[in-house]
């Protein structure tokens, strides 16, 4: 993009330019993450790339744009081999990708952002911006994306449809023949999603090979021209959008049945343990609640609803305004975290990277550092004592590393999702809160951490567990609470618990239908049920 | 570098269980074994160079020069591994240099009054540094880059910005600055201790723990029930006790309060040395061993350079130098990737 501005997409469909992996392996280390996967994105089309989280979508598309290169296989660009050394190679070849969350410099303008690093200058090297205007404008007319976005407009004004298309815009500005989007609507509201939408029929209809990666049924089919599933690295299958159904994908995804995975047991027991009476902080109001020992209590709700606001709360780290918080009849004065530790509340939070672990430190000091006040004398940690326990419990839990000395942040989501877990279970509260205990990891490990809820319970924990995946609320809870606009709007045995009535009862005022679908039954899971 | 890592990606993989090195030398760790071959390395050439650079006094010439920046970045080291940085320390020691010797002069020639007004000044000074930072939500660099220059004001206004009286004739000063204790300077072993101290504290006590949990990931550290504000504003004010102790001994070297000769630049040096040696400077990892060698590499190097005859501006440009590959070398270690501004 360093001569006088950018090609004009003008057609650049040739039916033999075609993109494609030719058995395509990948190993990092000991892991296989691809084996032999043979996979061709035709232009004019949407192939949608579906899978389990592991199952190998995301270093498929970044072998496309090269970032990593194949261990054994090939790219194939018209049948020809091609060797992206580079994420800068795959550009100039025209392969972009869309990222979730696109760099845009808030203080210029749309025009500006779009030609970032090629803007038209005159001869004194200033910026031409009546080139620039002219430019801009034709791009936008000839695309016909000039009632979606102005070119004046700033990058900070821009919502996060508009962010994208500027990044789509780019990409077209730089001749791109294929575009990859990831995950592209997790930002998104109602109507961006649409807009988004009609953005990705456009590029298909200018001969654009578009790839979409997403775990949304509705949306893949909605777009999909072709589905290609990836199971454990290898490809399961490739179907025709229009010749199949969300079930069939769903089991070439998993391979497995689902409802297995969940442990069912009656273990609650008569006394209360954690007891929330007109509880109420800036997210939400006047929550009633109560958890009995071995009970599992689910919180479901669309996202917003205030259910990560209340188990921050109950965690200590937000100030209550009003209501009262009690654990095996103590009323609690939480004013920090360390309150609600001492206490007996145990929270496993939502981003467990962001607020849960040290990713530069160990195992053993990952899982230790909230009991450190139980193994020390004066203050000297009892190294003997705090090992032998990080090692129980990470045996118990069977988080897999190399030892407890490693770094948790060379292990895979589930495992450190379960030396958070190992954390509290050091700890042994009397209330435990899971915030999305299984989100992002795969389908084994969240096997596991059923089970470990399971065994919990049995202990006479009193378990909360906050969740956006409607199957695993009804395979888990012997209760579920659901919420909405940070109050509770109903609340329904395991035997009244359906996944209609806890749609209904999440959305009970005022949200669309649709909306519901996309945060509560968008999982792989959720279709299978 | 010795070791050689691939740098960390998202989806890295646990590696195959660590090639089993000797325990002795994977505690000491890569970083502080290429130190250790630095450290050699400056040695044995300026050793070549001049014969009467490995000797003995010259040693403890090294040594003692070292001491007062080792003091500072020993300290330096512990509020980098919290995520912060203290860039007033120079100004602190000069401040409490100053106000050791001028109420020991004015006290009566009491040098524990002298040397308790210098520590609590060293208190005072390092609890406000915590307060701005804490509570007033000041960037830790920009709040003490307001000390650097405030507190060398104040060292400047009291003592109307010469040195200021003299303690050589108070045999506690003396023993301080000149004395030896089993044929080892005083100052070295007033280092030692501090530093052995700092180490424990770290390493084998839960107060480290949080410590470096707080630098790690102060949101995870703070839903783990870690005081934060408590623990910045302690790691604060030990700085300022620790930059009295180093002011004190600057005192007792040079026989007079010293406002800015003496402790201008030591900020620059004690962070330099924490960089050198191994403190991640986004907090959360690091230790006292490998500042400690990096403060006698840079002594050495510092002392070397002196003996044969360069120009003073010249080390000025090898320690900015140092600092920016010491820095360099831990961002291509962490894999971090060169795209948009560092933080």
């Amino acid at each position: 993009m360093t001569t006088a501005g950018p090609q004009p997409p003008t057609a650049p469909h040739h039916p033999g330019e075609e993109i494609s992996v030719e058995n395509v392996t990948k190993r990092f280390g000991a892991v296989q993450a691809l084996s032999g996967v043979t996979l061709s994105f035709p232009p004019g089309r949407v192939t949608a790339l579906m899978g389990e989280n592991g199952a190998g979508k995301s270093t498929l598309l970044k072998i496309l744009t090269g970032d990593h290169q194949p261990t054994e296989g090939a790219i194939l660009w018209a049948g020809r081999p091609r060797n992206f050394s580079s994420p800068h190679d795959a550009r100039k070849a025209g392969i972009r990708i869309i990222p979730q969350e696109p760099e845009i410099i808030p203080h210029v303008s749309v025009a500006e952002n779009v030609y970032a690093g090629a803007l038209p200058r005159t001869a004194g090297r200033r910026l031409d911006r009546a080139e620039l205007r002219r430019r801009i404008t034709a791009d936008l007319l000839r695309l016909g994306f000039e009632k979606v976005i102005h070119p004046d407009q700033l990058g900070s004004e821009l919502t996060p449809a508009q962010r994208q298309l500027v990044e789509i815009l780019r990409a077209l500005t730089g001749d791109a023949k294929v575009i990859a989007f990831d995950e592209p609507t997790s930002s998104l509201s109602e109507n961006e999603v649409e807009a988004l939408f009609g953005l990705i029929e456009r590029l298909r209809g200018r001969g654009i090979a578009v790839i979409y990666v997403s775990h949304r049924m509705k949306e893949i089919f909605r777009l999909a021209d072709r589905i290609a599933v990836l199971r454990d690295g290898a490809l399961a299958g490739v179907l025709e959008a229009r010749d199949t159904d969300e079930g069939e994908v769903v089991r070439l995804m998993v391979g497995r049945d689902l409802s297995s995975l969940y442990v069912r047991q009656d273990v609650a027991r008569e006394e209360v343990v954690l007891r929330l009476q007109g509880v109420t902080t800036d997210d939400v109001f006047d929550i009633d609640l109560d958890v009995r020992a071995g009970e599992v209590v689910a919180l479901a709700g669309l996202m917003g609803a205030g259910r990560s606001e209340l188990a921050l709360a109950l965690a200590g780290d937000r100030p209550l305004r009003a209501g009262r918080v009690s654990v095996n009849g103590r009323t609690l004065r939480l004013r920090s975290p360390k309150d609600a530790i001492r206490a007996g509340i145990g929270l496993a939070p939502e981003e467990r990277k962001a607020q849960a672990l040290f990713l530069h430190r160990s195992v053993r000091d990952n899982t230790s550092l909230v009991s450190l006040d139980r193994m020390r004398r004066w203050r000297f940690v009892r190294s003997r004592r705090e090992r032998a326990a990080a090692q129980d419990y990470s045996d118990r839990l069977r988080v897999r590393t190399p030892s407890i000395e490693h770094e948790v942040r060379k292990l895979s989501g589930g495992n450190q999702q379960k030396v958070v877990l190992a954390r509290w279970l050091l700890r042994k509260p009397a209330v435990l809160i899971l915030d999305e205990p299984t989100r992002g990891i795969d389908i084994g490990a969240k096997a596991e951490i059923y089970r470990i809820i399971a065994d919990l319970a049995r202990e006479g924990v009193a378990l909360l567990v906050i969740s956006s995946e409607l199957p695993e609320v009804l395979g888990l809870a012997d209760r579920v609470v659901v919420m909405q606009n940070g109050r509770i709007t109903g609340e329904l045995s395991r035997s009244e618990a359906t996944e209609e009535a806890v749609l209904h009862l999440a959305m009970a005022d005022d949200l669309a239908p649709v909306a519901a679908d996309r945060t509560l039954t968008d999982s792989a899971d959720g279709d299978a049920r | 570098m010795t070791t050689t890592r691939t740098p960390a990606t998202t989806d890295s993989v646990p590696a195959p269980a660590g090639k089993s090195r000797g325990t002795l030398l994977s505690s000491l760790g890569g970083q502080n074994l290429s130190l250790i071959g630095a450290l050699v390395l400056v040695l044995a050439l300026f050793g070549l160079l001049n014969d009467n650079y490995l000797s003995l006094s010259n040693l403890q010439v090294i040594g003692e020069a070292a001491t007062i920046t080792g003091l500072l970045a020993v300290v330096q080291t512990v509020v980098i591994i919290c995520g912060g940085l203290d860039i007033s320390v120079g100004s602190q020691a000069g401040l409490a240099s100053v106000v050791s010797a001028m109420v020991f002069t004015s006290g009566g020639s009491n040098p524990y009054l002298g040397m308790a007004a210098a520590i609590g000044v060293g208190l005072l000074v390092g609890v406000v540094n915590g307060v701005f930072i804490v509570y007033g939500r000041v960037n830790p660099t920009i709040a003490t880059l307001a000390g650097l220059a405030a507190y060398k004001g104040v060292a400047q206004l009291v003592s109307g910005g010469r040195a200021q009286g003299y303690v050589l004739n108070d045999p506690l000063f003396v023993f301080l600055g000149r004395g030896k204790i089993a044929g080892v300077p005083v100052m070295i072993w007033i280092l030692a201790v501090v530093a052995l101290a700092v180490h424990v504290l770290l390493k084998y006590t839960d107060i480290g723990r949080n410590v470096y949990a707080i630098g790690g990931n102060d949101t995870a550290a703070r839903l783990a029930g870690i005081d934060i504000n408590k623990y910045l504003v302690a790691v604060y004010a030990l700085i300022g006790v620790v930059a009295a102790v180093a002011g004190i001994l600057l005192t007792a070297r040079t026989g007079s309060g010293q406002p800015v000769s003496g402790s201008e630049g030591l900020e620059l040096k004690a962070v330099t040395a924490a960089a050198l040696g191994g403190c991640a400077l986004k907090g959360g990892k690091g230790g006292i061993g490998g500042t400690l060698l990096a403060v006698a590499l840079l002594g050495a190097l510092e002392n070397g350079l002196t003996v044969e005859g360069i120009n003073t501006f010249w080390q000025n440009v090898a320690q900015g130098a140092l600092l920016v590959a010491a820095v360099v070398i831990q961002q291509r270690r962490s894999g971090e990737r060169a795209v948009g501004l560092p933080h």
